[in-house]
């Protein structure tokens, strides 16, 4: 199954849909506690928006699935044009494979797949919220929203500091950036939403997306649904075929009829509006209880921007 | 720096589709229970859903006929997740039919495939014998379906559940339905499940099949070591892939053997063209591709070519010649 000559394109020429490359390693290295992982795919870069995902086919025995990637960052131009670059953690067979492979190995790529985040049609103020290497599609998303003169925080959580994946980048892409680490090794110590409201008022943020482990997805979401603020989440879920035709990579999302309809990760999402995702028939769990100051007085909510305010009629 | 700038100068160039470099002429038609095909690589139903999903990769009428996701009379959100566990060499799936239902199906998907001018196996599902008659009813006179595939590996609701395709009985009675309101060639898909695989064959064929698909997916299961939790939600699941290959081929060669007349599609865990070989060999008229199109989208447009070079290569002018051609030791 190894592709042995780069530079392979398979796939059509008139969309800017999914093609099958197979391109050289030009880096793998650590990053932090993940790994990264550089190519070169002229097609999928220039076809790239943030959110979308690659399959990348792995040779780890006892395997036979790709494994999906949400896309860190591609490189349109420049010295580097035609990159794309993946960060991943090595917690199976596929990935620990991924991080033995080699510069000037080639790699057999499927991309890009999925849904982008969709951009605001409107200037408003947008918080990203990233888990673990969660936060590597958002540094994508942050260059686009800044590029189109949007202001952008982030909150960035991990277990531990050692876990924060570069803290530097979110600097350099974002207006403020918060930390916070379940252990209290770096910034707030706690989960992403304990740093949520504070960040919100400090940045009159209007919109959030979010990427991350599920369960803090969810309590993103619950999070702004009661501060009635609209929310994109990127889900990460088990997929066999990433293409939309074996149907394991579904979840829950709640129709305008109120009706209940399990779509696709890998073809109507990854992103998902936050809000539509039926959460409670998912096995989702929450995180730790949301602590509610009672003592302070209620603020009356600066009016905030509705889905279709930013998304048009998504 | 030159290698990489020359790699990408090569991925500059215009992506091409899946007609690669010029065939040599050799004759992959097949006939399958009565359908002409222009060549002998199907899909396998429930990996590639609808069609329209892989068309965005390649022009899915260069494939023999599309093999669609079951549907059945009333639209099925499923089960929940996981649905899927990967094994060495293949994966485990419980999906729990997944699908619009029959009308939502024949208003938007349908028209699509019959607007590309695709060859289409409707595969139906169903709980009962009335569920599978209403589905094979309301496929009549639908321009382009060129055969109905009876998903047999379905839990019987009025038989404590057991699966249609176990018992000859209940595999006869939705065949007999089937066919008294199908105005296509239908296909049996039989599971290899059950003590006698000849024996399920010869009694739908007797009640009216015209030609068989075998196999399904092979029960199996997995575990969590640490949580002791099962793989997939549903406990149990099929599994897929090339790990059932050697499974299948040997049901196709059984049944062929014993009803050499009865056309039968070939499928589990086809993935190269040997393996499209041995199905053939065993006495398929045609394969079909299922778990291999997760893994590799243009697996069928690949495999097309590659069967007619391989024929080529040996001097093979027709496809055809090579079914049921198993070479005894002795």
């Amino acid at each position: 199954m190894m592709a042995t000559r780069a530079g392979s394109v398979r796939g059509r020429t008139d969309t800017d849909g999914p093609v099958q490359v197979t391109c050289e390693v030009l880096a793998r290295r650590r990053e932090g506690a993940y790994w990264l992982l550089s190519i070169a795919a002229p097609t999928i870069a220039e076809r790239a928006r943030p959110g979308q995902f690659v399959n990348i086919a792995v040779e780890a025995p006892g395997t036979l699935l790709r494994r999906p990637f949400s896309i860190a960052r591609v490189s349109k131009r420049g010295m580097a044009a035609g990159t794309v670059e993946v960060v991943f953690d090595a917690h199976g067979p596929g990935t620990a494979w991924l991080t033995s492979v080699d510069v000037h190995d080639v790699v057999d790529v499927v991309g890009p797949l999925g849904t982008p985040f969709p951009i605001p049609q409107r200037k408003v103020s947008c918080l990203l919220i990233g888990g673990g290497y969660g936060v590597a599609p958002l540094f994508f998303l942050a260059d686009e929203l800044t590029r189109k003169g949007l202001r952008v925080d982030m909150i960035v959580g991990a277990a531990s500091q050692d876990r924060i994946l570069n803290a530097i980048e979110a600097k350099r892409l974002t207006a403020s950036v918060t930390f916070t680490t379940d252990d209290g090794s770096y910034g707030v110590h706690g989960r992403v939403t304990d740093a949520f409201d504070e960040v919100v008022d400090r940045c009159g943020s209007g919109v959030v997306y979010a990427c991350g482990p599920n369960p803090m997805l969810r309590a993103v979401s619950e999070r702004c649904r009661e501060r009635s603020i609209p929310v994109q989440v990127a889900v990460e879920e088990h997929m066999a075929c990433g293409i939309g035709v074996c149907f394991t990579c579904t979840l829950p999302l709640r129709q305008k009829d109120g009706s209940v309809r399990m779509k696709r990760a890998c073809l109507d999402g990854p992103v998902f509006n936050g809000g539509r995702i039926a959460w409670e028939e998912t096995r989702f769990e929450v995180g730790p209880p949301i602590v509610v100051d009672d003592d302070e007085e209620e603020l009356p909510e600066p009016p905030r921007p509705t889905d279709a305010d930013v998304w048009g009629d998504a | 720096m030159s290698e990489v700038r020359r790699i990408e100068r090569t991925d500059a160039q215009a992506p091409r589709g899946a007609e690669g470099p010029p065939q040599p002429a050799v004759d992959l038609t097949t006939d399958l229970a009565g359908v002409a095909l222009d060549n002998p690589i199907l899909t396998a139903s429930g990996c590639f859903a609808a069609g329209a999903e892989m068309d965005r990769f390649y022009d899915v009428t260069e494939l023999g006929a599309i093999v669609v996701k079951s549907v059945t009379p009333e639209p099925r959100e499923g089960l929940p997740t996981p649905r899927m566990a990967e094994t060495p060499s293949g994966m485990l799936n419980a999906i729990g039919l997944q699908n619009p239902g029959i009308d939502a199906w024949l208003e938007h998907d349908l028209p699509w495939l019959q607007r590309k001018g695709a060859k289409v196996v409707a595969s139906i599902a169903g709980k009962s014998v009335e569920d599978f008659r209403e589905v094979a009813r309301k496929l009549r006179r639908h321009a382009g379906i060129v055969a109905i595939e009876v998903n047999l590996s379905c839990p019987n609701v009025d038989h404590r559940g057991l699966v249609f395709a176990c018992s000859a009985r209940d595999s006869s009675e939705v065949i007999t339905a089937v066919r008294r309101e199908s105005d296509v060639p239908i296909l049996a898909k039989l599971t290899s499940d059950v003590t006698d695989i000849v024996a399920i064959a010869r009694a739908v064929v007797d009640a009216g099949a015209d030609g068989l698909t075998l196999i399904n997916t092979v029960l199996g299961m997995t575990i969590d070591p640490e949580t002791g939790r099962p793989g997939l939600y549903n406990t149990y699941g099929g599994l897929s892939g090339p790990a059932i290959r050697p499974i299948a081929v040997r049901n196709v060669h059984q049944v062929h053997q014993a009803l050499p007349e009865v056309p039968i599609l070939g499928c589990g865990g086809a993935r190269t063209v040997g393996d499209v070989v041995q199905f053939l060999r065993a006495g398929a008229s045609a394969v079909s591709v299922g778990t291999a199109t997760f893994v590799d989208p243009f697996i069928g447009p690949t495999l097309i070519a590659e069967l007619t070079r391989w024929l080529a290569d040996r001097d093979i002018d027709r496809v055809a010649d090579l079914i049921g051609t198993v070479e005894p030791w002795s």
